[in-house]
């Protein structure tokens, strides 16, 4: 039976990330928990990154979503911990993100001493599914993001770090 | 609230102010890198890593906000407090100086943030822990982008080198006391909140000591000068000059809005 949790969560499907509008704050495991008491909603949702200046947006966002589904009184609470890892997406949603043209990210988090001089993680390219890719900067357009280009089909493309 | 809760709390207060201020007014200077960077990558790259330090930043003096509980908000704490009233280290405020002068002190203070984040996520202090814990995972990033500038810099080409070294020269002295148990930080660390700096020191002489004798670059002698001052607000003429930038906008148009 679906609950009125269910019911809230399937609302939040609605909100998408503003720098990545390819996938929803459900997608991305930013919503940690909903409660209901009543008429009143309790969203907790986590940052991706400490400083991702989306989560200002999302949260007005959550508020007027949820508002237009009749939910006046909504608080929000944020939260580190657990820390969010990109190994919280789905496959949908590393197929959501691939057929929007960012290279998913790989399944497990970053190394703990990440090494230098190397690259560890191993990228294809979202268009043309080579391998043969170059990382170009290790920081792009937004926190999550990394540059590389592909040498198979000289396209630049942003690849989501494992997190 | 009894005296013992009182002074813990104090404590934790100095404590997250020096963690977020460090944070803030490094962010801050890594921010003037925006459009005057040498290439565009590091242009997005010193823009990216000062994002995550203001993050940071933000959710230390929010924490530091609620513990003080008198009714001051994070932004209240950066934008109207005066120089003597900051707490961050000495090391995050001087100027930027040149790219490798810029990437030695991230590489001094993220090894730092590293190793001391690594134990702060094992905080009897949950909240505190979590932060940590957040803010540790960004701060592998931003380790490993200093330390290659760092490999790249010192075994690099001959002026390179000579400016790295330069700039290793030049920020020792300011290294010394991100390691000092000072004024109320002994509460926490018996507390079992904080580790102790001294502590840290060596494991932090281990990890830079790699990284520099790869980059064939010479660590400075262990007995030079050490500056010292930052966390109990005695800073360089530098600060106040960072805050008169920082803070014009709220002090101009207090309570202003976008």
């Amino acid at each position: 039976m679906k609950t009125e949790k269910d019911e809230i969560l399937g609302y939040l499907m609605e909100v998408m990330d503003p720098e990545v509008p390819a996938l929803s704050i459900m997608d991305l495991g930013i919503v940690r928990d909903v409660e209901v008491s009543g008429q009143d909603l309790e969203v907790t949702i986590t940052p991706t990154y400490s400083g991702c200046p989306a989560m200002k947006t999302i949260q007005d966002e959550i508020i007027s979503t949820l508002k237009s589904h009749g939910f006046n009184n909504v608080l929000i609470r944020t939260v580190f911990s657990p820390v969010w890892t990109t190994t919280w997406l789905s496959d949908e949603a590393r197929g959501k993100l691939k057929d929007y043209g960012i290279a998913p990210p790989a399944k497990s988090e970053a190394e703990e001493f990440i090494p230098l001089m190397i690259n560890t993680d191993q990228v294809s390219c979202p268009y043309c599914d080579s391998g043969d890719t170059v990382l170009r900067s290790r920081f792009g357009s937004t926190a999550c993001k990394a540059l590389y280009f592909c040498n198979s089909c000289k396209e630049p493309f942003e690849y989501f770090k494992r997190f | 609230m009894n005296d013992n809760e009182d002074n813990l709390n104090t404590a934790l207060f100095n404590f997250l102010l020096g963690l977020g201020d460090d944070r803030l007014i490094l962010g801050h200077r890594l921010s003037e890198w925006s459009g005057h960077a040498p290439v565009i990558e590091e242009d997005i790259a010193l823009s990216n890593i000062a994002l995550d330090c203001l993050g940071q930043a933000n959710a230390f003096l929010q924490y530091a906000a609620e513990v003080e509980a008198r009714g001051r908000s994070e932004d209240d704490l950066a934008f109207f407090r005066d120089a003597i009233e900051f707490k961050n280290f000495q090391i995050t405020e001087l100027p930027i100086g040149d790219f490798a002068f810029t990437m030695a002190r991230q590489f001094f203070f993220t090894s730092y943030s590293f190793i001391l984040f690594g134990e702060l996520q094992k905080s009897r202090q949950a909240k505190l822990a979590a932060i940590a814990a957040k803010a540790l995972k960004e701060v592998r990033y931003h380790l490993r982008h200093s330390a290659e500038w760092v490999l790249r810099l010192g075994d690099g080409t001959e002026e390179s080198h000579v400016r790295m070294q330069h700039a290793i020269d030049e920020l020792w002295m300011y290294t010394g006391e991100m390691f000092l148990d000072e004024g109320t930080r002994r509460i926490l660390i018996e507390e079992g909140y904080v580790p102790e700096g001294r502590k840290l020191k060596p494991l932090w002489e281990e990890r830079i000591a790699e990284v520099l004798s790869r980059a064939t670059l010479i660590i400075p002698l262990e007995e030079e000068y050490m500056a010292k001052g930052g966390r109990k607000g005695i800073h360089t003429e530098y600060l106040g000059h960072l805050l008169s930038e920082m803070q014009i906008l709220a002090r101009s148009y207090p309570g202003a809005k976008w």
